[in-house]
């Protein structure tokens, strides 16, 4: 109980501090020593609460609503003053129905509706705890420096780095209540403060174009709140209850309407199609808000909620629609990062491809798929948050963001590139995590009926993905003439934070098993009677694998030793140092050398013609089918 | 798992690779009008390979040419020794992918463009690998090779949409033409030898060994389809081969997105309809 408190509670006080904090080192011990408490708390949880099951704490929602209350049209009151203030009307619009939506909801249905276990933990909140204390903490501890390289690179913004810490803790207090929420007015709560968040982060900078992509997460995430405020309405009107456990022991229609609501808003939240450009123009922010966004809150909440529900959707006609956004999300963001060179781009749709699959795995809603689902949800995190810090050193370092300008990457900043090796390894090689999850995936997906949709989504999806990945590794690895040593200035937090990460990358894939048999196939018991067992031996095989990939290196030292070196060989031409050659009339040429982008075929506009009308459709589908649902029962 | 069975294909698939591969080179002379070399000449062209001296352009394209070798003789050895066909299949990307960087990492022209094409077929041949996976899992309950090897259902009356878009991404793996992009056994097909350009002496030999055994991994796999009856399993074995043999030397090679196009459709139409059928035939049964 108060190590739940202390989580939801903690960082807001931290970020209380941190906004009053005007020093540049004590803000850095503050943020390093909350972080520490932070990750060493949600550890204890998962010490504490590992083993016990689903425990509830009855609380009183009396103050607790009401403030929460409060604070909600408070955050109204503020969105509409940013929407007058930057002249937007769709946020102002939706800002205004949802508070009407919300008024109504605290004023006239929800008296009579007394939820008592207003929060809770089992093993599914401790992972995401653990994701959210660990991980995110960790990027908070990095943005310390960063954000002051940032600053220094940039010196015609405004530094406005008070501000920028204290939403970061307070977001981490928002995802902490998230997932312990078990009434959903509360979840709501936590769900709009996150949205609130990232509009303030993604527009940090206060540039035009910085504004511009903040009001359209603003806007698409508002669009989901309603579906979000809808749902609570639905519930209260219908006497649904508002827990969150109850709902879903209940099912049938009663949970599946706001199931669909929920899910709904889980997809703009995770940035599906045709909600994904939000996502993607959050790049504009500091990459630590990215890595944070991306890895270990945000979008994660919108995948959270939809696994969390996924026992009603499975096997339902909505649960299919939702299904099929997430594997079509994942087939074209997939083909999408092919045509990119930009690093950001090239992470931000690979992230809103993989919550694709687990959209997927979570309309499916199996135990199978869920198990899925909840291990490529762990390694996302952790692959993702490690690469984005990766890209934002380099890009201090190097001043550019661009893949190809990461050539040659290992001769110039070693340690940093191995670590991006590690991973993007992580993200689609064997034997690492999210090869494993989309390995139990297609296995989850064969036994369900209309199943082998996805397993054909998802083996052209893996060759795609395959693509990206590995084409991005030959630039990083590819040894160019050696310059100057640019690893030298990365500061040591910054150090600190990408080991610890890439230390974790390589323990997960160790631990899985682990993880898998005392977290999540104790849940799924619970939940569905079933759980998934993994082959003893196929785990023997993985163990071998990444034993493999770690005593082979060693190999460097004996082909280092007796090779004579020469130089690439340029078409008959005698090459001088630094990849030249002379060409006709004894002109003397440099050789650069660049990937294949396949813009004709994978291009951002063509994919999302074919994604953002399909999509819409399944939406109008998946909406149609449950209001049909309704009018039967 | 068989160990006994992943132990002799380590030891002697590379024999047999060998042996396959200058039958090869022969019946490929024969069809164009030469004698052509001993049977044992792919043995003698990696020994004398591996008492060349050692040259590179940087000492990590080595280490990428080794993890080749050892994760193609791994995934060869799981599929032998009866593993689950996905693992296998995924242990098989792997090693590919190391190829590639391989290629990558002496950043020079020709062998860049090689591992451009060769990521560029890895794409183009995952899909259909998978899906015949999938095929063979539909119809025996298993993805263990073991399971699938002892089935006595003929697989291929099952799944030979799956089959035909197999032995179509076939070419590209055993490095036939029209699909020898990345880098070709022919001297005809080409003038520099795209993504192993920069590799020579005893880590060209290693690529030559674990060339193959692939081939006999995939020729395994061409198995798995008749496995019901291994008497017509090795008939059709040999059929397949010669007939690759056969287009080898009848084709001549294609642009990349040809490649790239072509197997994705037959991918797309032959392997959805074939998995489209059993699922309505699975359906029916129950």
């Amino acid at each position: 109980m108060d190590l739940l408190f202390f989580l939801i509670l903690f960082p807001f006080i931290a970020a209380i501090v941190l906004l009053l904090i005007k020093s540049d080192n004590v803000r850095g011990a503050v943020v390093g020593v909350s972080a520490l408490l932070i990750a060493a708390v949600s550890v204890w949880l998962l010490a504490a609460y590992a083993t016990s099951g689903t425990v509830f704490f009855p609380v009183s929602p009396e103050p607790m609503g009401e403030l929460m209350f409060l604070i909600g049209m408070g955050i109204a009151l503020f969105i509409l003053y940013m929407g007058v203030r930057y002249k937007n009307y769709i946020a102002i619009a939706l800002t205004i129905i949802q508070s009407a939506l919300m008024v109504y909801f605290e004023f006239g249905i929800s008296h009579g509706v007394v939820p008592e276990n207003n929060f809770f933990v089992d093993q599914f909140s401790i992972i995401m705890a653990l994701i959210i204390g660990i991980i995110g903490s960790l990027i908070c501890v990095y943005a310390i420096s960063y954000m002051k390289d940032f600053h220094q690179h940039h010196p015609e913004l405004k530094d406005r780095r008070r501000m920028f810490f204290f939403i970061m803790f307070v977001f981490l207090t928002a995802m902490f209540g998230l997932v312990f929420a078990n009434n959903l007015a509360w979840l709501f709560f936590f769900w709009e403060i996150t949205t609130l968040s990232s509009f303030l982060l993604i527009g940090y900078t206060q540039t035009d174009e910085a504004m511009k992509n903040s009001f359209l997460a603003l806007n698409m995430n508002l669009l989901g709140g309603l579906a979000f405020a809808g749902a609570l309405i639905w519930l209260a009107t219908t006497g649904g209850g508002m827990e969150l456990d109850k709902l879903i022991a209940t099912g049938g229609i009663i949970a599946l309407i706001p199931a669909v609501l929920i899910s709904f808003a889980g997809i703009t939240k995770s940035a599906q199609f045709p909600f994904s450009s939000w996502l993607v123009g959050a790049m504009v922010a500091p990459t630590p808000v990215s890595a944070l966004l991306h890895s270990s809150t945000m979008v994660k909440a919108g995948v959270y909620v939809m696994v969390r529900f996924a026992p009603v959707l499975q096997g339902t006609t909505p649960g299919f629609m939702i299904a099929l956004i997430g594997g079509f999300t994942f087939l074209l963001a997939s083909a999408i990062a092919i045509s990119q060179s930009n690093a950001k781009k090239v992470l931000a749709y690979s992230t809103i491809a993989n919550l694709g699959l687990i959209v997927a795995c979570a309309g499916i809603g199996t135990y199978e798929a869920i198990w899925a689902a909840i291990l490529l949800i762990i390694f996302h995190a952790v692959s993702k948050s490690l690469l984005f810090l990766c890209v934002g050193t380099v890009e201090h370092q190097i001043g550019s963001r661009d893949i190809e300008d990461m050539s040659g990457l290992i001769t110039r900043m070693p340690k940093v590139a191995l670590m991006m090796l590690i991973g993007m390894a992580g993200m689609f090689l064997a034997p690492f995590g999210m090869l494993i999850s989309k390995w139990a995936a297609i296995r989850a997906f064969i036994d369900v009926p209309y199943g082998l949709i996805f397993v054909v989504i998802l083996a052209f999806g893996s060759a795609l993905t395959v693509f990206f990945w590995a084409k991005w590794m030959g630039r990083l690895i590819s040894v160019t003439p050696p310059v100057e040593d640019a690893e030298r200035r990365v500061s040591r937090t910054e150090w600190l934070v990408l080991s610890f990460l890439a230390g974790l990358m390589v323990l997960a894939t160790v631990l899985f098993p682990l993880i898998s048999s005392y977290l999540v196939e104790p849940w799924l018991l619970a939940i569905y009677g079933h759980v998934t067992l993994l082959a003893q031996e196929n785990v023997t095989i993985m163990l071998i694998m990444l034993f493999l990939l770690m005593v082979l290196p060693i190999s460097m030292l004996y082909y280092k030793k007796d090779h004579r070196q020469l130089k690439p060989y340029m078409g008959g031409m005698t090459t001088t140092n630094r990849m030249h050659f002379t060409g006709a009339i004894g002109i003397d040429r440099e050789v650069t050398l660049s990937n294949y982008y396949m813009e004709n075929y994978f291009g951002e506009k063509i994919m999302s013609k074919i994604g953002i009308p399909l999509c819409i459709t399944l939406i109008v589908v998946m909406f149609a089918g449950v209001a049909y649902a309704g009018l039967v029962h | 798992m068989s160990i006994i069975y992943a132990v002799l294909f380590l030891l002697l698939a590379p024999i047999a690779g060998g042996l396959i591969a200058g039958i090869d080179r022969r019946i490929t002379a024969r069809m164009q009008g030469r004698v052509g070399p001993p049977i044992l000449q792919p043995f003698y062209d990696v020994g004398k390979l591996f008492e060349k001296e050692k040259v590179v352009v940087t000492s990590s394209q080595n280490f990428y040419v080794l993890c080749y070798l050892v994760f193609i003789a791994l995934s060869g050895a799981l599929f032998f020794g009866g593993g689950d066909l996905l693992l296998v299949i995924f242990a098989f990307t792997l090693a590919h992918v190391f190829l590639v960087l391989g290629a990558y990492a002496s950043n020079s022209p020709y062998s860049h463009v090689g591992a451009e094409r060769e990521l560029i077929q890895l794409m183009a041949c995952e899909p259909i690998i998978i899906l015949s996976a999938v095929g063979m899992y539909m119809v025996t309950k298993s993805f263990y090779v073991a399971d699938i090897a002892a089935t006595k259902i003929p697989l291929i009356l099952f799944i030979p949409g799956l089959f035909a878009g197999f032995v179509y991404i076939l070419t590209m793996k055993l490095r036939k033409s029209p699909f020898d992009l990345s880098t070709s056994h022919h001297a005809h097909q080409e003038l520099v030898k795209g993504v192993t350009t920069e590799f020579s002496g005893p880590t060209l030999g290693s690529i030559e060994i674990a060339h193959w055994y692939e081939a006999i991994f995939l020729l395994g796999f061409v198995y798995l389809f008749f496995s019901w009856s291994p008497v017509i399993a090795v008939i059709a074995i040999i059929i397949i081969y010669v007939f690759e043999i056969f287009i080898d030397n009848t084709f001549a090679r294609v642009k990349w997105p040809l490649a790239l196009k072509s197997s994705w459709l037959i991918t797309a139409v032959l392997g959805i309809l074939n998995l489209a059928a059993l699922y309505i035939i699975g359906g029916l049964l129950k």
